[in-house]
C-alpha cells in the first residue's frame, strides 16, 4: 500500500481517551484533511505520527508510510515533513543555515545550489544569509514549507499552519504548500478547525472528536 | 543497554544530597557526644551543657534572631513597597540591568564595601562631619554595632536586589496588566491596588526564595564575622570559633552549637510561615473593604529600596576606593592620592589566590551545568519517567544553614582523610552552586518551545544533534547566565571552602575574611575588589557575549 496508513490509533490522557479509534488512508498526491475543535488531540495525532509525543500521553495504533512500519523508527527516521502554525524557524541559524539543517550528506557546493535554487523558486533569491527575524510573515511561512521540502519528505504533515496569516496572504500561502505537495506526489495529511482551508485542500474531509 | 530515564536527576539529586545527609549525620553524632575519633563513643548530653554554659549564649541567639528576620522583613518590604508603587514606570523594566552588578558582588565583598562606607572612619563619616563639626572619627559602634543593626543592613543590601529580581521573574508569570486594570476602574489607587491584588500572586512564587533569604541571614558566618558584634557573636559564628580551636574537645559543643542553629532555622520559617498567614488573612481583610486610604505610605515606604540600592552601589565604589587609596587623614572627603601601591605590593598573592579561587569555580560551574542540563534535558524527553519531582530536593542547601551540615561533612572528611583537597572543596562548593544553576536554568529549559525540537527531529536530526544544534544555541543566554551566577556563587564561598579545605585550602574569601580582624584595610579592600571583580566580569561576559554571538539574529537579541 502506497502513501500514509493509520490502523485504530488512539490517543489516552491518564487513561482516558482522545477521540474514538482512528483509521485512514492518504494516497500519495491526495490530501486529507482532518477537523475538530481544538483540544480534541488533533495535534497531539501528528505528534504521535511523528514519534514526538508529549511523555504525559500514550498512543497505540499503526502507521505505515509506503508499507513500511512507522511507530518502530526513531523520529530522525521517519521521513515525515511538519508545518506547524508558527514557523519555528530556528532563531540562531540564517535562512540558509535553517534551509540546510535538513539536507545532509550532500557537497557543500551542491547544498548552497539546492538553497539557492529552493530561494529563487519562492521569489527569495539571494536570502540565504538573512536573518529570519528579518523576513515578513509571509516570507517565514515560505521558509519554513522551503526547509521541510528540501529535507526530502516522503509524507507531509501540516498541523494548521495558515491559521497565524492574515486573509489575504493565507490563500497564495495554502497554494503554494499544496502545489508544491502535489508536484511531489506527496500525501497530505492536513489538520484544521478551518473548513475553508479543507474545503481548499480538495481532498476527502475527517471529523475528530 | 538503556538507561533508565530518570537516572540524570538521581545523579543531580544525589550530588547535592548525599553530603548534605552525611554532614547532618556528621554533626548530630558529635553534638550528643558520639565521636570515635575523638575516643568519645556513645552518647551524653555534655556537649550541650557546655553549649549552654557559654557566657552571652542568651545574646547570641537574640543577634541571630534580629537580624535574620529584620533582614528578610526589610528586603521583603522594601521590594514589595518599591513594586507597588513604581511598577507601572517604564524605568521600572530597566531595573534588572542594573541589579546585575549587586547580584554578582559576593556577600563578603559587599560586606567590606559597607564597611568601607559605614564604619566611623568611613565615607558617609567624614560625608556628615563638616556639618557635625567632627575631626576624629566619631566614637561610636557604627559597625559591628552590639544591636547587629550593621549586619541587618548589611544583608538587606545583598538580599533585597535578589528579591527584586525573583519578584520580577515572578511578575512576568502573573496577570498584572489586566488585574491592575480591573482594580483601578473599581476605584484603588494604583499602588494599593498593586499591594492587594498582584502582591499575593507574586509573594506565593517568590515563597522558596524569601525562605532562602531567612536562611541565610540567620546562618550566615561571614557577613557576621564581618559586621556583627565580637563579644558575645551571633550564634552562627560560635561553631566556626570552636571549630577553628585548637583543643580539639571543642569539637562537641561546635556541633552541639550547629545543631542548635539548625533547629532555630526550622522554628524561625515555621514562625514566618505563620506570620505570613496571618498577614495574608489581614490583608485580604483590608482588600475586601475597600479602603482607599494609605497611597501616600505606600509611596513613602517606596524609597526604602532605593535607599538600599544606593547605600549597596556606594558600598561597591568604597571598596574600590579602599584597594587604591593612598594616604588619607580622616575628615577628608577623597584619599590625598589613588595609587596601585597595594595591589603591586599584594600581586603574587592575589595571583595564586585568584588562581586558587578559579581552580575550584569553573569546574564546579561546569560541572553544575552539565548535571543540571542532563537532568532537565532527560525531563524534558521523557517527562515523569525521569522523576521530576525530585528535582525540588536539590534546593534544600539554600534553605539549611551551612553550619548544620558543613560542620559534620568536615568532620567525615577527616575520618576518610579526604579534607583539605582539591575533590573535597569542589564537591563542598557543588552542594551550593548546582540549586543556583538549576534555578537560573528551569524555567527557560522548560520554557523552550517542544516543536522546536519536533521540526529539528522532522527534519531528519537525531536527539544529540538536536540538543547540540538547536537547543544548546537556542539556549545560550540562560546557559550563560547559569554559569555566571555558578562561578559567582563558587567564589563567593566561605564556609564551604573552610570546612572542606579542613582550614588549609586558601581563597580569595577566606583570606580577605582572615585579614578583616585588625589587618590592613587597604589590603581587605584589594582582596574584596578582586573577589568581587571575578563575578562581575563573567556577569558582563554573559550580557555581552550573546548580543555579540547573535548580533545578526534579531529573535535572539531581545532582552
Amino acid at each position: 500500500m502506497r502513501g500514509l496508513v493509520l490502523q485504530q490509533v488512539v490517543l489516552r490522557l491518564e487513561g482516558r481517551m482522545l477521540f474514538p479509534p482512528l483509521s485512514l488512508q492518504v494516497a500519495p498526491g491526495q490530501v486529507t484533511a482532518l477537523m475538530g475543535p481544538s483540544g480534541c488531540g488533533k495535534s497531539s495525532l501528528l505528534a504521535w505520527l511523528c514519534g514526538t509525543l508529549d511523555p504525559a500521553l500514550t498512543g497505540q495504533g499503526r502507521a505505515s508510510l509506503d508499507g513500511a512500519d512507522l511507530t518502530a523508527l526513531p523520529p530522525e527516521r521517519r521521513r515525515l515533513g511538519i508545518l506547524f502554525q508558527d514557523d519555528l524557524l530556528f532563531p540562531h541559524l540564517s535562512v540558509g543555515g535553517n534551509l540546510g539543517f535538513g539536507l545532509r550528506g550532500l557537497p557543500r557546493a551542491e547544498r548552497r545550489a539546492r538553497i539557492a535554487a529552493a530561494l529563487a523558486e519562492a521569489e527569495m533569491p539571494g536570502f540565504a544569509e538573512r536573518d529570519p527575524a528579518s523576513l515578513s510573515g509571509g516570507q517565514r511561512a515560505r521558509v519554513a514549507l522551503l526547509r521541510v521540502l528540501l529535507a526530502g519528505p516522503r509524507a507531509l504533515l501540516l498541523d494548521e499552519p495558515f491559521g497565524r496569516l492574515d486573509a489575504a496572504l493565507r490563500g497564495r500561502f495554502r497554494r503554494f504548500v499544496l502545489d508544491h505537495a502535489a508536484a511531489r506526489g506527496l500525501p497530505v495529511l492536513l489538520v484544521t478547525h478551518d473548513a475553508a482551508d479543507a474545503e481548499a485542500a480538495g481532498g476527502p474531509v475527517l471529523r475528530l472528536g | 543497554m538503556r538507561l533508565p530515564a530518570c537516572l540524570p536527576v538521581l545523579l543531580l539529586v544525589g550530588t547535592v544530597l548525599l553530603p548534605v545527609l552525611a554532614g547532618l549525620a556528621g554533626t548530630l553524632l558529635p553534638a550528643f557526644g558520639h565521636l570515635p575519633a575523638l575516643g568519645a563513643a556513645g552518647w551524653s548530653l555534655d556537649p550541650w551543657r557546655q553549649l549552654l554554659a557559654t557566657p552571652g549564649l542568651g545574646t547570641a541567639l537574640r543577634l541571630t534572631l534580629t537580624s535574620g528576620f529584620g533582614a528578610t522583613a526589610l528586603s521583603l518590604f522594601s521590594v514589595a513597597l518599591f513594586c507597588a508603587a513604581f511598577h507601572d514606570r517604564p524605568l521600572f523594566r530597566r531595573v534588572q540591568l542594573w541589579l546585575a552588578p549587586l547580584l554578582a558582588t559576593p556577600h563578603l565583598a559587599m560586606g567590606v564595601g559597607f564597611l568601607a562606607l559605614a564604619a566611623p572612619s568611613g565615607l558617609l563619616a567624614r560625608l556628615l562631619a563638616p556639618l557635625l563639626g567632627l575631626d576624629r572619627p566619631p566614637d561610636l559602634a557604627t559597625v559591628n554595632d552590639p544591636w547587629g543593626l550593621a549586619l541587618l543592613l548589611g544583608l538587606a543590601l545583598k538580599e533585597a536586589p535578589w528579591l527584586l529580581l525573583m519578584s520580577l521573574a515572578a511578575l512576568n508569570q502573573t496577570p498584572a496588566a489586566r488585574l491592575m486594570a480591573t482594580a483601578r476602574l473599581l476605584g484603588q489607587p494604583a499602588p494599593l491596588a498593586w499591594l492587594k491584588v498582584v502582591f499575593p500572586l507574586v509573594y506565593r512564587q517568590i515563597r522558596l526564595p524569601v525562605h532562602a533569604v531567612l536562611a541565610y541571614s540567620l546562618g550566615t558566618v561571614e557577613m557576621a564575622l564581618l559586621l556583627g558584634p565580637g563579644n558575645p557573636p551571633p550564634l552562627a559564628v560560635l561553631p566556626v570559633r570552636w571549630f577553628l580551636d585548637r583543643d580539639l574537645a571543642m569539637t562537641f559543643p561546635a556541633a552541639a552549637a550547629a545543631i542548635l542553629l539548625l533547629a532555630l532555622t526550622l522554628a524561625a520559617m515555621a514562625l514566618w510561615e505563620g506570620v505570613a498567614a496571618l498577614a495574608g488573612r489581614a490583608g485580604r481583610h483590608w482588600a475586601g473593604s475597600g479602603a482607599t486610604s494609605g497611597a501616600i505610605a505606600v509611596r513613602l515606604g517606596a524609597l526604602l529600596l532605593p535607599v538600599l540600592l544606593l547605600l549597596a552601589v556606594g558600598s561597591l565604589g568604597a571598596v574600590l576606593l579602599w584597594s587604591v587609596a593612598g594616604p588619607w587623614r580622616f575628615p577628608d572627603l577623597w584619599p590625598r592620592r589613588l595609587d596601585l601601591g597595594t595591589w603591586a605590593a599584594q600581586r603574587e598573592g592575589l595571583l595564586a589566590l585568584a588562581g586558587a579561587t578559579l581552580r575550584v569555580a569553573l569546574p564546579a560551574t561546569l560541572l553544575a551545568l552539565a548535571l543540571a542540563g542532563a537532568a532537565l534535558e532527560a525531563v524534558a524527553r521523557h517527562g515523569r519517567a525521569a522523576w521530576p519531582w525530585l528535582l525540588g530536593l536539590s534546593y534544600l542547601p539554600l534553605l539549611l544553614p551551612q553550619t548544620g551540615f558543613l560542620f559534620g561533612l568536615q568532620v567525615l572528611l577527616l575520618q576518610l582523610g579526604l579534607d583539605g583537597g582539591l575533590p573535597a572543596v569542589l564537591w563542598a562548593h557543588l552542594v551550593f552552586v548546582l540549586p543556583h544553576v538549576l534555578l537560573v536554568l528551569a524555567a527557560p529549559w522548560a520554557a523552550l518551545d517542544p516543536r522546536l525540537a519536533r521540526s529539528a527531529a522532522a527534519l531528519g536530526a537525531g536527539p544529540l544533534r538536536v540538543l547540540c544544534t538547536v537547543k544548546l544555541p537556542v539556549l545560550l543566554r540562560p546557559l550563560l547566565a547559569a554559569a555566571a551566577v555558578g562561578v559567582a556563587v563558587s567564589v563567593g564561598q566561605y564556609l564551604a571552602t573552610l570546612f572542606a579545605g579542613g582550614g588549609r585550602f586558601a581563597t580569595l574569601t577566606t583570606e580577605a575574611l582572615a585579614l578583616s580582624s585588625g589587618g590592613d584595610r587597604r589590603v581587605l579592600g584589594v582582596f574584596a575588589t578582586l573577589q568581587a571583580a571575578i563575578p562581575l566580569a563573567c556577569y558582563a561576559l554573559v550580557l555581552l557575549l550573546p548580543r555579540w554571538v547573535w548580533r545578526r539574529r534579531a529573535g535572539l537579541r531581545a532582552v
